[in-house]
């Protein structure tokens, strides 16, 4: 059947937001506060790294997680960035994805928990995480402004739920494939449920959480550009400068920076997804069993 | 007061069990109830009595029953009706705290498929039991350092056990399981998953243990030659039900039905038990490394009156006794290799018992059993034998 009158699906919505900012406002305020905090104390952190001293430590890390071509991709990325004169809005974007992966953490770890528990919340939350996951990033800037205002929060804050699905759903799905053996182990061992949990389930289930965890970050940077719409600082703003002056030099350089720091973190973080031999981490085992080869001698 | 005491011990699973007991308990069997009420019988109407000390074996085809059982004894399965007594108290009644107090301390469960931690180290493996309970780093690894040596794993205390071979795996599972010091052990088809020969290692190896230790076990498998060795007392199960119990004799020379007759069939007591399943670890001292004096010592040590004597690389060379090594410290000579007597027995591994109990009438000694480049492998013992034949190690209520 199909009616004449509109059902109000956008009046309520708006009107609800309304309400809600009207009556909530401090705690809005409360929440931009915190979350601006978080943004401008790791800003502050990440830019007071000297950058050669920044990009060493990169280059090492890449070379102990992932590997030499990663290390070498690192150094040369980041050399490029800085040459380019976007080291500070790299920073700033870097601290717009810290700070919005930080808190989808914080919040998604428990929540994919709380689902992996319960056959009841995984029902709740699953088309919620879905929906969330499939409705246009765009949407969720509209509110965020209304409730944060313009700038970095807003940004974060639509991030922030752009991104949170794969982590959570990640967390569930590790913690579920946990084989039915090791936890019968456990418990006729006598390990409570917290035992349970922290010692065997979630330990295990840690190289998908890392996969996820590398979803959320992918995703994160995938909303750089929106969220510099709503007036977050950043290589964001770059890109989206370069489209409105029409100029195509910047926007390509702002791009390439996005792309850079893109696929190092995708590189970095994927590594620690799979427990692979790499070669950094090999040599640095090795390095440690000779020290103590040689000591026990 | 028996170890362990079942009584009338159901298992339905299914959306209301309960209402199923009453349907068994006026006879309806397993198979109409799956079919009329969708309700799946585990266990049946189970009793049985381990006492301290003893291992009970339980037996049946798949399906039978088995692991429902075994789990229904620290309650990783919920029975349905009845009671488990473990020294007297009963487990079914007992809380949450109470049951995970009496998995900690009483009852440890040896699996099939291991059920190792893959992220933990093999010692912190072994320790697991003693971490779930708190005890402190320095003295549950010290404990676990105890328990991987007593199951020979000296030198892995660092690996994860993927790097392990199934037998090496195993044998962390069984040290987990003592490193708690539970006087209970649970083991479903523990020895299943692996090859034959460390198969019989294991089995070996769980019994010299058993000796020193005494636990009291309950052991599933679905292989008669296993339960034979291990087992003091066998229940066979059917359909959720114990079809049978007594000790292994008892149940080859009279079986109840022929459910019970088809496990036992082809099995003559007399053929099965070789040289290999009931020789005990042989102690034996190295010609080239021993004077007389370490002969005289390790006798007395182990409180023998003879000794084998091997060369470096392990073949049998004789044996010595205590009265010539003692003749031979009094008249102050020291050569060991002259005092040597190599009028012994000797079997292979695989010799059947009617092979071996003629050597007996032969050779004062004890038999060597040797493999086929004549290296000691074993000792059988005239007691020994005796006790394979009769089957008997204990009464079994
Ligand atoms: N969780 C369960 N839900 C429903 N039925 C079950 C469940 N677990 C076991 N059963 C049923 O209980 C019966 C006994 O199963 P059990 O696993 O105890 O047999 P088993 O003797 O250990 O067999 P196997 O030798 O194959 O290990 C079987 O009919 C099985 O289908
Ligand atoms: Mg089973």
């Amino acid at each position: 059947m199909i009616l004449n009158s509109k059902i109000p699906i956008g009046d309520v919505t708006e009107n609800g937001i309304d309400w809600l900012t009207e009556n909530y406002s401090e705690f809005f305020t409360g929440i931009r506060d915190s979350i601006e905090t978080i943004i401008d104390g790791l800003f502050w952190f990440l830019i007071s790294i000297p950058i050669p001293i920044f990009i060493a430590l990169i280059v090492l890390i890449a070379w102990y997680l992932s590997s030499k071509g990663t290390a070498a991709f690192a150094g040369i990325g980041l050399f490029l960035i800085q040459n380019m004169g976007l080291w500070e809005k790299t920073m700033e974007t870097l601290a717009l994805v810290g700070a919005a992966t930080l808190i989808t953490l914080v919040i998604g770890l428990p929540l994919g928990i709380l689902m992996s528990k319960s056959n009841i919340a995984e029902k709740i939350l699953r088309p919620v995480l879905d929906f969330m996951q499939t409705m246009p990033a765009f949407v969720y800037l509209i509110p965020a402004v209304y409730f944060f205002d313009l700038g970095a929060v807003p940004g974060a804050v639509a991030t922030i739920i752009f991104a949170m699905p794969p982590i959570v759903r990640l967390t569930n799905l590790g913690i579920r494939q946990v084989p039915g053996d090791v936890i019968e182990a456990s418990k006729s061992f006598g390990a409570t449920s917290w035992q349970l949990l922290f010692k065997v389930q979630v330990p295990l289930a840690v190289p998908t959480i890392m996969a996820g965890l590398n979803q959320t970050i992918m995703l994160s940077l995938s909303m750089v550009v929106i969220s510099a719409m709503i007036g977050a600082d950043g290589l964001g703003r770059v890109v989206y400068e370069g489209i409105t002056q029409m100029n195509m030099g910047k926007g390509f350089e702002g791009g390439l920076a996005v792309v850079i720091l893109a696929m190092l973190l995708d590189r970095i973080t994927q590594s620690l997804s799979a427990e692979q031999n790499v070669s950094g981490k090999a040599y640095v085992k090795n390095l440690l069993a000779k020290r103590v080869k040689n000591k026990s001698v | 007061m028996p170890k362990v005491e079942v009584n009338g011990l159901y298992k339905v699973f299914g959306s209301s069990p309960l209402q199923i007991i009453p349907l068994l308990k006026k006879g309806m069997n397993k198979a109409t109830i799956f079919k009329k009420h969708k309700h799946n019988v585990g266990v049946n109407d189970i009793s049985f009595t381990v006492q301290e000390g003893e291992v009970f074996v339980i037996m049946g085809f798949s399906g039978s029953g088995k692991s429902t059982l075994i789990r229904c004894l620290n309650r990783l399965i919920e029975p349905t009706g009845g009671s488990i007594l473990i020294d007297g108290e009963d487990i079914t009644k007992a809380s949450t705290s109470r049951l995970r107090e009496i998995r900690r301390k009483k009852i440890a469960m040896v699996f099939q498929n291991f059920g190792l931690l893959p992220h933990k180290t093999i010692l912190e493996n072994i320790a697991f039991g003693l971490e779930i309970q708190n005890i402190s780093r320095s003295e549950r690894n010290e404990k676990a350092a105890e328990m991987l040596k007593l199951v020979g794993l000296e030198g892995y205390e660092n690996a994860k056990p993927a790097e392990l071979s199934g037998g090496m795996q195993q044998r962390v599972g069984l040290a987990r399981a003592l490193a708690t010091e539970a006087d209970i052990l649970l083991m479903d088809e523990a020895f299943s998953a692996l090859d034959p020969l460390i198969r019989r290692d294991m089995q070996n190896e769980l019994l010299s243990l058993q000796e020193k230790m005494k636990k009291t076990i309950i052991f599933i498998t679905h292989d008669l030659d296993e339960a034979l060795k291990i087992g003091d007392c066998i229940a066979l199960m059917r359909d959720g039900e114990i079809v049978q119990t007594g000790p292994a004799e008892e149940i080859l020379q009279n079986p109840a039905d022929d459910y019970v007759s088809n496990f036992t069939q082809n099995v003559n007591r007399v053929e099965i038990i070789t040289a290999s399943s009931i020789m005990r670890r042989a102690e034996a001292i190295v010609l080239e490394k021993s004077g007389i004096r370490t002969a005289a010592h390790t006798m007395k040590e182990l409180g023998i009156s003879s000794i084998f004597v091997t060369d470096r690389s392990g073949v049998l060379l004789g044996i010595v006794t205590i009265d010539k090594v003692s003749g031979l410290i009094k008249k102050g000579t020291e050569a060991l290799a002259n005092i040597i007597d190599n009028d012994i027995q000797t079997v292979r591994p695989e010799a059947s018992i009617d092979e071996i109990i003629p050597l007996f009438f032969q050779s004062n000694y004890p038999i060597a059993v040797i493999d086929d480049e004549g290296k000691l492998k074993g000792i059988i013992f005239k007691s020994t034998v005796l006790a394979g034949i009769s089957g008997e190690k204990g009464e079994c209520v």
